[in-house]
């Protein structure tokens, strides 16, 4: 593999970092807003406990993600920035409020022991806005709908299925994302059998929701995108396969409440998913304009992102490990507030 | 069109994107200079805590790692912007040099990542980890903190001084990304920022405590925590003394339409003066109400009292950026440095003399006002760098004008963002405040 395809490869392991880790931090958002029944409070301590010492950390994947592009794919940066600033400008102000009434909740509730309005409504609806409109910006990208212009780039949409393909992606995004929080949410909530149960239901219902909008896009991208279509059925069609046999799986570890083995299912769905989507459209990172080889930066600065990249890890892949080991390990945090609760 | 209608005229692309960018940074580099600085008090407060089984010490590091809690995720999601603006606003300034700037960038959202992590260990681990291994967590927080200022200063000194490439019709080629990141600028340029982020840090926090002191709060915990941002202010702000002098010198040889600008100097002149403030008239060419220091000016630039210093005269005025403000932002960031550093050794004197932390009212005053004189300071300092590259945004090779974004609303978006950081910068000042109020109240 060329070394712009590597960059890109690790670009797009970020990305899916982000979305597994992150998407459960905006699908807790999504959860504590419709937070609901007798155990309401329960469950919102529930996902400010799993959330709290590594949503930031969380974060981080996105602006790698952000920087390595602009580094490795200027060109590519610059035309996603002119084509998708609406939508890009959306999921920020989304991911600047979502991300600073998290913070501003979590403490509010150690000092005066509820959350302050507005911020408690909306860290959850920036909690579905963002990933709606990130996942309208993959849809747009899939879709073919980035187009090179006098300008640099630009939007185009062809047909209402376009628009509809694109939509219903970022719903896709938002489901997914209440998906995985609620699975990740009954590993938590072990040791509370009601609050676990809440989780399993929200779980199954996102499953449902995300099985339908997952297929529907499939049928969007058949009549109005074919570019996504093509990438699926073409070389993606392994990948999508695997992720119509594990959708069933998982949502039969879900009912089963094999809570671990169902995080891990629907995590593994998630990343073929949006594998499916990158494996489908090699060598292209915007279809048709550019591809991973003609669109990369100099040699020279691939190079060093990959040296940064790998100085880099080595020092955060065991510190990201110990995180994850102090508070998602045998005893989460989160099933120890939730028993002091 | 809805700038029309708002504020009565329709502001042009450029503008737009300039003062968006421009407040998104303001506002951030205030969070960044705090999560640079705080963890480093922090940390040390812990360890004096552990060390010496000192309750006081340990209870001051509790607060501080709560207030930095907010302030980094503020921080956070304002650098979030900022990542994203740099494409949203600057498409083409981004296609010319992300190649040859996003190895800094790249190293710093390492940094950030690891500050990120650490973090989650050191806030909610105190009951989870050991307190030696709990304390250890703190220093990855400190150091990466300074590594992610040094990096993203790399950035800001290739914009001053671009290296690393060549341009050819212009295409960029041979390409040195390591070039880039050390280029001549940055020996200057990175230190002095760092040292300053210690300068506000040590401010602010002494602040904080000196106005508890002033309404009558004068404890253990007070004393400490103005003799701790004090420590950090005496030392930081000397530095930044050294770091700021070589950085003008720098800048007299490597960009002296800026110097002209900073120093409010026209026309080229042999044993130039010093102005003291005053304000730099265009049509008059020159600078009035400014007392002047004869030769001042030559012989702090060179060392030597004949030395010529070129003047605005030397430039198309296509090329100028504009005086008044870079000349005001200059002599308000050295003049609060001066009065910042003369505090400091006043109260350290008085200290010293004393063998305790004075209550001084008038010293408590202005050590008081000194935190956000020290901030304003730091602001006026971006204010010469930024408005001082004018009208360039790659110094020499892109100018600002050319790498605005053609796309519509971004006086939505500027609107928008605004709307954003006075809710943020409320709900954070009311949560700090309200902090406090609890705690005496817990008391």
């Amino acid at each position: 593999m060329s070394e712009a395809g590597a960059v890109a490869a690790v670009l797009w392991l970020s990305l899916t970092a982000y979305a597994v880790l992150a998407g459960a931090d905006f699908g807790g958002g999504v959860w504590d807003l419709f937070a609901t029944g007798p155990r309401r409070a329960r469950q919102r301590q529930a996902i400010a406990a799993a959330m709290g010492p590594v949503w930031e950390a969380n974060h981080v994947w996105l602006i790698f993600m952000i920087v390595g592009l602009f580094t490795c794919f200027p060109q590519v940066f610059a035309a996603l920035a002119l084509s998708l600033y609406a939508p890009f400008t959306i999921a920020l102000i989304g991911i600047v409020l979502r991300g600073a009434a998290f913070a501003f909740q979590a403490h509010v509730r150690e000092a005066i022991g509820r959350p302050i309005e507005p911020w408690g409504a909306i860290f959850g609806a920036a909690s579905i806005i963002s990933p709606f409109f990130l996942g309208t910006a993959v849809g747009a990208v899939v879709a073919g709908s980035v187009r090179p212009s006098p300008g640099g780039a630009e939007f185009v949409v062809d047909s209402p299925w376009t628009a509809a393909f694109i939509a219903d992606v970022g719903a896709f995004a938002v489901a997914l994302c209440a998906y995985l929080a609620a699975t990740y949410l009954m590993v938590e909530s072990r040791g509370d059998k009601d609050l676990q149960a809440d989780f399993r239901r929200r779980a199954v219902g996102a499953a449902i929701a995300s099985g339908a909008l997952g297929l529907a896009g499939l049928i969007l991208a058949n009549a109005g995108a074919r570019p996504a279509f093509d990438s699926l059925t073409g070389r993606g069609l392994p990948l999508l396969l695997l992720a119509l046999i594990n959708g069933p799986l998982a949502l039969l570890a879900v009912w089963r409440l094999e809570a671990r083995l169902a995080r891990l299912a629907v995590a593994a769905q998630v990343t073929f998913v949006l594998w499916a989507l990158a494996v489908g459209q090699w060598p292209y990172l915007i279809r048709p304009s550019f591809t991973v080889d003609a669109a990369a930066g100099p040699t020279s600065t691939l190079t060093g992102f990959l040296i940064v990249t790998g100085v880099g890890m080595a020092l955060l892949l065991p510190s990201l490990y110990v995180l994850f080991r102090v508070f998602k390990g045998r005893n989460p945090a989160g099933a120890e507030e939730v028993r002091l609760a | 069109m809805l700038g029309r209608f708002i504020i009565g005229f329709d502001m042009d692309n450029v503008s737009l994107a300039r003062v968006t960018m421009g407040t998104s940074l303001a506002f951030h580099i205030v969070f960044a200079v705090l999560g640079v600085g705080l963890p480093v008090l922090f940390s040390v407060a812990e360890g004096l805590g552990i060390w010496r089984k000192d309750a006081v010490w340990m209870d001051l590091a509790r607060r501080w790692s709560k207030a930095f809690g907010i302030l980094f995720a503020v921080g956070a999601v304002s650098g979030t912007v900022l990542s994203f603006e740099l494409g949203l606003l600057w498409p083409r300034f981004m296609a010319l040099s992300g190649s040859m700037i996003g190895l800094p960038f790249s190293a710093e959202g390492f940094a950030f990542f690891l500050e990120a992590v650490f973090l989650g260990l050191y806030l909610y681990g105190w009951n989870r980890l050991s307190p030696v291994a709990h304390w250890l967590t703190s220093i990855p927080i400190a150091v990466s903190g300074a590594a992610s200022s040094l990096f993203v200063v790399m950035v800001n000194a290739w914009m001053n001084h671009p290296a690393g490439f060549q341009l050819v019709n212009g295409q960029v080629t041979e390409v040195d990304p390591l070039a880039a990141a050390l280029n001549p600028a940055t020996p200057t340029e990175d230190p002095h920022m760092l040292v300053s982020a210690y300068v506000c840090t040590g401010f602010l926090v002494s602040a904080v405590y000196a106005a508890g002191a002033l309404r009558g709060r004068w404890d253990e915990a007070h004393k400490r925590g103005v003799a701790a941002g004090m420590t950090m202010a005496l030392v930081a702000i000397g530095l930044a003394g050294i770091t700021g002098d070589s950085s003008a010198r720098f800048v007299y040889t490597d960009q002296p339409a800026k110097f002209a600008a900073m120093e409010g100097l026209y026309r080229t002149t042999r044993g130039a003066p010093i102005h003291l403030g005053g304000i730099p008239i265009d049509s008059q060419q020159r600078v009035v109400f400014a007392p002047e220091i004869p030769r001042g000016l030559s012989l702090l630039a060179a060392f030597n009292p004949d030395a010529e210093v070129k003047g605005l005269n030397e430039f198309p005025p296509a090329d100028r950026p504009n005086p008044i403000v870079v000349h005001l932002s200059f002599d308000t960031m050295v003049g609060l440095g001066l009065l910042l550093g003369v505090l400091s050794l006043v109260f350290w004197g008085i200290a010293w003399r004393s063998r305790a932390i004075p209550q001084l009212r008038p010293l408590l005053v202005a050590l008081a006002l000194a935190g956000p004189a020290s901030v304003i300071a730091m602001e006026a300092g971006w204010f010469v760098t930024e408005f001082g590259r004018q009208p360039w945004v790659v110094y020499g090779i892109l100018r600002t004008a050319q790498a605005a974004t053609p796309a519509p609303g971004l006086f939505i978006t500027l609107v928008a963002f605004l709307l954003v950081y006075v809710a943020l910068a409320v709900t954070a000042a009311r949560l700090l405040l309200l902090f406090g109020a609890r705690r005496r109240q817990a008391r």
